[in-house]
């Protein structure tokens, strides 16, 4: 199935309780898929057409005070839209999983295949100082997998987690191994485990009030520090990360998503010709693989990020390596995905 | 008789609902928002739907309403309410939801929220309190504000050349199918108090027969951004602001 198809049935399979999303390119498969299911008639899953980006993100927030699993999926100028709203939930500390398959921009752009939206993933785009665990899957078996996955860190955290997809990953067709399904969360289980959730106030409670308003400085100090401590813990636990012919390698490649199964490629390539090149790819753009890249740089001559930007995740390996070795660029844009071929010349340029 | 003798429980003729927290409020003296907390409060607990019940405050004055109406709350960003309580009502169909919203809430930022929530017919009830400007940030005109009213960002009074004239947005909802009681009412006195607590009653009763969506315009006083005394403000607010926006149900069905 198509990535996209995966992310709808693993929404399905995997006990998601809601839905809630506005079409585009090149993404509409998720919904699509989830209208042709029809899960509300099976699992009791809600799907809904919001009449926005912005009504959708905030139908999450409505969704996830309940203490419900739910989710959305978009493409980069309708996340510009949930900017807003992820600010909220990240302020509010609710759980939920946005799926961004990203196309190229700025402004409208392109819908080609982009991956110029780390930057918003990764380091805020809403406004305020939040982070969101944010996944990169590079196959259509991930895309599935990821959804569950998605949930069980949001709701670990209690914070958005997103999908950062591209429109390869999103588009590409692959064969996709579904796991045992997980039934939805009944009212009583999540009314006894969510204490916090806006369940309707029983009279062995207090009321249940989902903010994130916090006007005296000293309280939203400490708030701040408690979101703080959170996305310390991400970085400590919740790092994942692949390798690949990493060993004895004297070069690295880092990428990610669908720029990862092109860089394979590369270093097969590179090893053919005797260049021991080797390949990082990040599963985990926040928390990134800060400590692994530190631990292969001793045995390093240089780095070298391969991104469908203009140079975004290289501002983190430059950060990891912290002037250690060089770390050169590669790049291209517009929604033009080089061949493997194309990134080993420019590899081989830098190293010259 | 003493005085102790006649003050006795069973001698009682008015009690706070007890669905109203101890909290002292801080709105202004003479403002409605007040007024209208507690009769949703009553309407709650007269109804016995406290636990049933989840609201959903805006941003403006009313952000904090969830520390005067002792049920669950979700505060939402600026105008987004009717989307949290579309998810909420769906996802919890046996609970009774509303949103409490201003003019710029409701009638500016939220206006597609708004608009769609009730096409598509929500079963929630929304309160839509209209003063004509924006209390919160300090007296800024509002989309219903009267041509000519002076505010912070129309010192000379609203003009239509610049700014158009006011938005009835309650006569477009009622235009919408999905909606089946739009009323606008008012709390400046017991009596128009009296006929919004009806209205409000009849817009949860709804929510709980699924007949789609209620929304109850209360025609407010901000006397603090309006720069009157509160007398003088329900005064200024019966000559001008009904004018314009008349009182009565407008849809029932």
């Amino acid at each position: 199935m198509k990535g996209n198809e995966a992310i709808a049935i693993s929404a399905i399979r995997n006990g998601c309780d809601g839905y809630f999303g506005y079409p585009i390119t090149p993404q509409s498969e998720v919904m699509e898929t989830l209208m042709e299911e029809k899960p509300w008639e099976t699992t009791g899953m809600v799907v809904l057409q919001a009449e926005s980006e912005t009504s959708s993100i905030n139908m999450l927030y409505g969704g996830a005070s309940c203490g419900k699993k739910v989710m959305t999926s978009s493409s980069s100028p309708g996340l510009s839209l949930m900017c807003e709203g992820l600010s909220y939930l990240a302020g509010a500390e609710l759980p939920c999983v946005v799926v961004n398959v990203v196309r190229g921009g700025p402004g409208l752009g392109t819908i080609q295949p982009g991956q110029g939206d780390y930057f918003q993933a990764c380091k805020g785009g809403g406004h305020g100082d939040y982070k969101m665990v944010v996944l990169a899957p590079s196959s259509a078996q991930e895309m599935y997998d990821f959804v569950d996955l998605g949930f069980d860190l949001a709701f670990k955290y209690l914070n958005p987690v997103m999908i950062l997809a591209d429109g390869v990953v999103g588009q590409m067709m692959e064969k996709v191994e579904l796991k045992p399904m997980k039934s939805r969360w009944s009212d009583e289980y999540i009314k006894s485990t969510f204490k916090w959730a806006t369940t309707g106030k029983t009279p062995d409670r207090k009321q249940n009030v989902i903010t994130s308003l916090a006007l005296d400085a000293a309280v939203h100090e400490r708030l701040n520090h408690k979101l703080q401590l959170k996305y310390k813990k991400m970085q400590q636990e919740d790092v994942r990360f692949e390798t690949f012919m990493c060993e004895d390698a004297e070069h690295v490649i880092v990428a990610y998503g669908c720029m990862a199964r092109i860089c394979e490629n590369t270093v097969e390539l590179a090893r053919a010709e005797g260049i021991k090149l080797g390949l990082l790819r990040p599963i985990t753009l926040f928390p990134f693989p800060t400590e692994e890249i530190n631990r292969l740089v001793p045995q390093l001559k240089t780095m070298m990020s391969v991104e469908l930007s203009a140079g975004q995740m290289v501002e983190d390996v430059r950060l990891a390596v912290n002037g250690r070795v060089p770390v050169n660029f590669f790049g291209r844009l517009g929604g033009i995905v080089p061949s493997p071929e194309e990134v080993f010349e420019a590899f081989k340029k830098e190293i010259k | 008789m003493d005085l102790k003798d006649i003050i006795k429980p069973e001698n009682r003729v008015y009690a706070k609902t007890p669905v109203l927290t101890e909290n002292v409020m801080h709105y202004c003296p003479g403002c409605s928002h007040g007024t209208v907390h507690k009769i949703i409060a009553e309407v709650i607990e007269e109804m016995g739907i406290q636990e049933k019940t989840i609201g959903i405050s805006p941003v403006g004055c009313s952000v904090f309403a969830y520390n005067y109406v002792d049920i669950d709350w979700q505060q939402a960003a600026h105008g987004r309410a009717p989307a949290l309580a579309t998810a909420t009502k769906r996802l919890l169909p046996d609970k009774y939801v509303f949103t409490y919203q201003g003019d710029g809430d409701l009638a500016s930022i939220g206006t597609a929220e708004i608009m769609h929530a009730c096409n598509r017919g929500e079963n929630i009830v929304v309160i839509f309190i209209n003063n004509a400007i924006y209390g919160m940030t300090g007296g800024q005109m509002a989309p219903t504000t009267l041509i000519g009213m002076k505010t912070s960002t129309s010192p000379y009074g609203r003009t239509e050349e610049l700014h158009g004239k006011p938005l009835k947005i309650t006569e477009l909802i009622a235009q919408l199918e999905g909606t089946c009681y739009v009323s606008r009412q008012s709390v400046q006195s017991a009596a128009a108090a009296r006929k919004t607590k009806r209205a409000i009653r009849k817009a949860f009763e709804n929510s709980a027969m699924s007949k789609g969506t209620s929304f109850v315009e209360v025609v407010s006083a901000c006397n603090s951004g309006w720069k009157l005394s509160p007398v003088k403000a329900n005064e200024w607010m019966v000559e001008n602001m009904f004018p314009q926006y008349p009182l009565g149900d407008i849809k029932d069905r």
